[in-house]
């Protein structure tokens, strides 16, 4: 059976997971050896049991985040954290100096241009937590895969290492922040 | 003046009375990590990051501020020294806000270089997301507290090579920062004589010229007001135009 992978977008921009379209050929490739069970360019609503390989790309920086991490973890054999918001928190912490609620009054009310109004149906919106925080100070993370976003021939050399079962152990010159 | 010899990771070498380990490990080409030092500026031993063992001590000991003596046994790349380095490049990542991304000097960083070289894939302690101010009221250049990694340099470029003493350390502990003048802004310091040496020994991308950060680049559309005179290749004589406006 092909090893069954997941990639999730979590507080991020989307930018890892552009990167990971950037394999270009090389994806068709990978999609002969693996099984892809759930991603945002897969049409998958809930995430999947008995993932052997996941990819997080994004901070905790929501609610929804912060609950979905421990369902990937509870179903995931091996975590990545997948680029520097996932490592070290990155863009998406830099709100951080600031309360929720400063954040969403900026955002929603002094630049709004129609309509200001703080969103506050939580039944169907996710809440902001204190802080954004990177992944593994959340949940259990077994590698990190660097760079805002991580090129494609790092996320190769990761994808290939983890599909032969493999911890990928970065040589450094794919150690790269920023 | 007299010479003394030493044995640093099993090699030995002599040493000028008054030279540093660090000194004869950089004219030797043995590697030690540094932030803080900078050749030109009195050392002051603040990053800890060039620690070395001495035989013989329990104690670690700056290769920057640490003379040798007379048959010492200095290691500089044991177990030990690698696990602190990494620990030092972590607590620095975690005390301030360091997001290369959007960095002014993502790929110029000595902090950055650090952490590539003692293999930082994760910080394991938690981010402190501190607090830090921004003085951008100097006419040219920008102090960003939030990347500064407190390895005085500025302070003592301005102190003892400008003579200007334009910043201190305020505060302590966590809440320590560069300030300008006893706290004033830079951009109404009395003392500062916008040398820029500042931002040239900066390690990081705390001390910025402005102009530097995406966005702010201007183009300017209107005559040239100064004249261009060549006087060699790349050298350049620019005189003012100096009629009234």
């Amino acid at each position: 059976m092909k090893p069954r992978v997941a990639t999730v977008w979590l507080g991020g921009c989307s930018g890892c997971h552009m990167s990971f379209l950037d394999l270009d050929e090389r994806l068709i490739e990978l999609a002969d050896k693996m099984e892809l069970v759930y991603s945002p360019i897969a049409d998958i609503k809930e995430f999947p049991h008995n993932v052997d390989v996941t990819l997080v790309e994004g901070a905790i920086t929501n609610s929804e985040n912060e609950e979905y991490a421990h369902i990937i973890r509870k179903r995931s054999k091996f975590i990545v954290a997948f680029g520097d918001c996932a490592t070290t928190g990155n863009v998406t912490a830099m709100r951080n100096r600031f309360t929720p609620d400063e954040i969403l009054k900026r955002s929603y009310i002094e630049l709004a241009e129609k309509n200001p109004q703080i969103p506050n149906d939580y039944t169907t919106l996710a809440q902001l937590l204190k802080k954004a925080r990177p992944l593994h100070e959340v949940i259990k993370v077994d590698a990190w895969l660097h760079g805002c976003p991580p090129t494609a021939d790092q996320i190769w050399f990761a994808m290939t290492s983890l599909l032969e079962g493999k911890i990928p152990v970065l040589p450094p010159a794919y150690l790269r922040y920023g | 003046m007299g010479v003394v010899t030493f044995t640093m990771d099993d090699v030995q070498y002599s040493a000028n009375e008054g030279d540093t380990i660090l000194k004869v490990a950089r004219d030797n080409g043995v590697h030690i990590p540094t932030l803080c030092f900078l050749e030109g500026l009195s050392p002051v031993g603040a990053c800890r990051l060039c620690l070395v063992e001495i035989e013989g001590s329990p104690k670690l000991f700056p290769a920057c501020t640490t003379k040798p003596a007379e048959g010492m046994i200095v290691r500089t790349q044991t177990e030990r020294l690698k696990k602190y380095r990494k620990m030092i490049v972590e607590l620095l990542a975690s005390e301030g806000n360091h997001q290369c991304a959007v960095c002014v000097v993502n790929g110029h960083c000595e902090l950055q270089d650090l952490a590539y070289e003692v293999g930082l894939d994760h910080v394991r302690f938690p981010y402190l997301y501190p607090a830090k101010t921004l003085d951008a009221s100097h006419k040219e250049f920008v102090i960003d507290r939030n990347r500064c990694v407190l390895c005085t340099r500025c302070v003592r470029v301005c102190h003892e090579v400008e003579g200007a003493h334009v910043w201190d350390i305020a505060n302590r502990g966590i809440n320590c920062e560069i300030i300008a003048d006893m706290n004033t802004p830079w951009g109404e310091s009395d003392l500062c004589t916008s040398c820029g040496k500042c931002v040239r020994v900066c390690p990081v991308g705390a001390l910025l010229e402005k102009g530097a950060t995406v966005g702010e680049l201007k183009k300017e559309r209107g005559f040239v007001k100064v004249i261009v005179t060549a006087r060699s290749k790349h050298e350049w004589i620019t005189v003012e135009d100096h009629e009234e406006e």
